[in-house]
């Protein structure tokens, strides 16, 4: 390894740059004195611009103004969906209600549906899915069947293999059963097309750092007819539904920052498609053994045509034998950022939920990293990890070797 | 020049494992500032989040990792969490609870170092094209005409050359030990002028996976209850019950709990553990002086002994003094034969040797040899040599 001098950013999934727009909106409004909630010429200021940063959210997904409430990020909202849906329903006494959840919902889903288990006897039913991500229609729908279904939860995309879901149809289905559907839009927004109305979900999470906008701040659209109990008691703001002084500048920015996404949306996904395409050839090409996880983009398929299958900015492997942690490490190293796409603990990466629930052996699923890109990406960084990726995997695989034998 | 310091030399890439604790961020500062270029590595060996522990001085605690982190950020490098929770309770944790089952007393260090440290970690390390992993421990690394040595640290005090003394050559050739040749006190200081935040952090000394320091809980949580008696050695008098042997180690006198005195009213010590009948012996500390020791499985430094006995020091606890003594190997054990008696040994524990400041290498003892029962007869085919005279790097 040499110096390195050429930093690959390829972890857009988990963060992005903030958009210089957003960030001139950000200290223009951090500028502005008023409480929001106030009553005063000062505070009406401020709500002025938390109005219209709800109208223009609104306008650009396709909802009501009344449908936006705003949280301090993805994993507020999706707590609030999914917890608040559930207390909302009336309590049976004879069968604690019903939770469909999909088996690959980030740990922001998958732990308040795991936790109203253990703790409010909710009857949790996991959604599986296929080898390439994909839930099952005729599972949900079966599972609707039954009845007494608090809600239906299943992310818009998924965060590990970017998979895409038949979220319109699953809208259908639960519209159908009367059951509220939640769905985690958090990586779809700004790369595939996003209309709230027109897919049909009761609540629909999204978050702004990951379409460049500041962090802390997002918001779950829910759908006006329908109300959930709150997670946070207080001033009684967003219906009574989220309680605490609004962050007008981060709530602002993040407006921009939407308005961007959703008016760039065709051109960013065509942007980052060709890349990640040119990615995964390479990738495949230059470290033989190596795996393709999560389907493949159909080529030629049309940004706005609604029918694609997996996030034109993911790119995720296995590199069997690999300890996808040595090669995060190796890969740093040489320069590139990237990411197993899984959770860890203090730092420790835990096999995928995701791969696992596709079937994937845990040593292959201890094996994988995800790439993804975003707005800065450049065909020098896709060649910066083609460059970097074989004497990594030849490393990470010796390592990985010593495990084995160790575990013998 | 130590060693590891690179100037006009080749630039290594170094792993610096990273307790959270003042010692091992000064030694990778020091890699640092040697010029090599330097990954810190915090290993995780337990996977549970040790939260309720915070008020305890051993490792691994929440604060530990963070501890560690942040020293990584203020020397500017990368910093990681290595799991190896699985290989330390496979190869530390169960290998400690089924010594004391056996009724002996494992040295935890020692194995950790052994299994793990410059094992599983080295081996990755080694796999991932790094050429060495450098500690905070204090020992000194040097290069004599059989190749590389380990040392005592300056440090008497200080000195954890016995915790390494499980180490062979192969992984001492890519061990950096860069606090060995100074006393804490001049690396505490060294950690408050580089502004580290740990420069005052206590010093460990617990078992780090039994935080609460209740060995005897710990292993009772592990092992169940084994009820059995303790026992006098001159009357035979059933002095009290336990809950199991593995309570108990040679040489203990505090937790006995034996409410009725000795006639002379002196204090009584575990002179015998027997695991068969359950039975812990207690009685006067002179039953434990022991001439001799029989060691297995006997771990060089350097050259292996042989069957011809040398003059050595032998160290049987981590800051006990070491005694003169001979020592050979038989039959693949190690005897050493004491020239001044040392008072409770327990089986299990390691005895290293050493060349003045030099470690010879390590044995688990095995046998210990009462001060009462006859001397082995020294091998008759040579007769007894100091390794001083032997080796020409030796002097006075």
């Amino acid at each position: 390894m040499g110096p390195v001098t050429h930093r690959a950013y390829l972890d857009h999934a988990a963060t992005t740059p903030m958009l210089p727009a957003a960030r001139t909106r950000w200290l223009q409004v951090s500028e502005m004195a008023g409480n929001p909630s106030s009553l005063h010429a000062a505070g009406r200021l401020v709500r002025q611009v938390v109005e219209e940063a709800r109208e223009s959210i609104a306008a650009d997904l396709g909802t009501r103004p009344s449908a936006v409430i705003f949280t301090s990020g993805g994993t507020e909202s999706d707590n609030l969906a999914v917890k608040g849906l559930f207390w909302q329903r009336e309590p049976r006494v004879e069968t604690p209600p019903r939770v469909l959840a999909s088996s690959i919902e980030h740990h922001a889903v998958l732990d308040p549906v795991q936790w109203l288990a253990a703790h409010e006897g909710a009857q949790v039913e996991w959604l599986g899915v296929d080898a390439l991500g994909r839930v099952s229609l005729a599972q949900i729908e079966e599972s609707l069947r039954g009845g007494d279904v608090a809600l239906c939860t299943v992310m818009w995309a998924n965060n590990e293999v970017g998979t895409i879901e038949p979220v319109r149809q699953i809208a259908a289905l639960c519209r159908e059963a009367g059951v509220p559907f939640h769905t985690d839009a958090v990586q779809s927004l700004g790369q595939i097309p996003l209309n709230v109305a027109e897919v049909g979900a009761h609540a629909v999470t999204i978050s702004s750092h990951k379409i460049g906008g500041p962090f802390g701040v997002g918001a779950l659209i829910l759908d006006p007819a329908l109300t959930l109990t709150p997670i946070m008691h207080g001033g009684g703001q967003e219906r009574d539904i989220r309680s605490g002084t609004f962050d007008a500048p981060a709530i602002a920015a993040f407006a921009v920052a939407v308005q961007h996404a959703v008016t760039h949306q065709p051109a960013h996904a065509a942007h980052i498609r060709e890349l990640r395409d040119q990615l995964v050839t390479a990738v495949l090409h230059a470290v033989p053994g190596s795996v393709l996880n999560g389907p493949v983009s159909t080529s030629g398929s049309s940004p706005t045509s609604g029918d694609e299958v997996r996030l034109p900015g993911n790119a995720h492997f296995s590199f069997p034998g690999c300890e996808g942690d040595a090669l995060l490490m190796l890969l740093d190293a040489a320069g590139i950022d990237c990411s197993t796409g899984s959770a860890c603990t203090a730092g420790i990466p835990e096999p995928s939920h995701v791969l696992l629930a596709m079937g994937v052996d845990e040593p292959t699923a201890r094996a994988s990293l995800r790439f993804s890109l975003g707005r800065s990406t450049t065909a020098d960084d896709v060649e910066a990890v083609v460059r970097a990726l074989p004497a990594a995997v030849e490393r990470a695989a010796r390592a990985g070797l010593m495990t084995a034998r160790a575990r013998r | 020049m130590p060693r590891w310091a690179s100037h006009g030399r080749r630039v290594m890439k170094v792993i610096a494992a990273m307790s959270g604790g003042v010692d091992s961020a000064v030694a990778a500062a020091r890699v640092i500032d040697a010029g090599h270029e330097v990954v810190g590595i915090h290993l995780a060996l337990s996977r549970k989040s040790h939260a309720d522990t915070a008020g305890s001085r051993g490792c691994c605690t929440l604060d530990d990792a963070r501890d560690a982190r942040r020293v990584a950020d203020m020397l500017g490098i990368p910093f990681y969490v290595w799991d190896f929770s699985e290989r330390f309770a496979a190869d530390v944790i169960e290998d400690f609870v089924s010594e004391y089952e056996q009724g002996r007393t494992p040295n935890p260090c020692l194995r950790c170092n052994e299994q793990i440290k410059f094992s599983a970690v080295l081996d990755r390390a080694l796999a991932m094209d790094f050429d060495a992993v450098a500690t905070g421990h204090y020992a000194r690394i040097k290069r004599g005409l059989d190749g590389v040595e380990l040392h005592r640290a300056v440090d008497s005090d200080k000195d954890q050359s016995y915790v390494l003394g499980v180490l062979r050559a192969d992984q001492l050739e890519h061990a950096i030990f860069p606090l060995g040749d100074d006393l804490k006190s001049t690396v505490r200081l060294e950690a408050e002028k580089r502004g580290l935040l740990v420069a005052r952090k206590p010093d460990s000394h617990d078992i780090c996976f039994i935080p609460d320091g209740d060995t005897a809980g710990f292993l009772e949580g592990r092992l169940g209850r084994s009820p059995g008696q303790i026992v006098d050695v001159t009357t035979g008098a059933v002095l009290a019950e336990h809950n199991g042997t593995f309570g108990f180690t040679i040489g203990q006198r505090r937790g006995l709990r034996i409410s009725q005195p000795a006639d002379d009213g002196a204090p009584r010590y575990v002179v015998d553990i027997d695991i068969t009948t359950r039975q812990v012996t207690v009685g006067p500390p002179e039953l434990l002086d022991i001439r001799g020791i029989e060691g297995i499985r006997p771990i060089w430094a350097g050259s292996p002994l042989g069957a011809t006995p040398v003059s050595v020091m032998a160290q049987v606890r981590a800051h006990g003094d070491p005694v003169p003594a001979f020592a050979w190997i038989s039959g693949g054990r190690l005897i050493v034969d004491l020239c001044e008696p040392i008072r409770g040994l327990a089986r299990g524990q390691a005895v290293v040797l050493y060349d003045r400041t030099r470690v010879l290498g390590s044995a688990t003892v095995d046998v210990t040899k009462p001060v009462s029962v006859p001397r082995d007869a020294i091998p008759p085919e040579s007769a007894p040599r100091s390794l001083v005279d032997s080796t020409v790097h030796g002097s006075a």
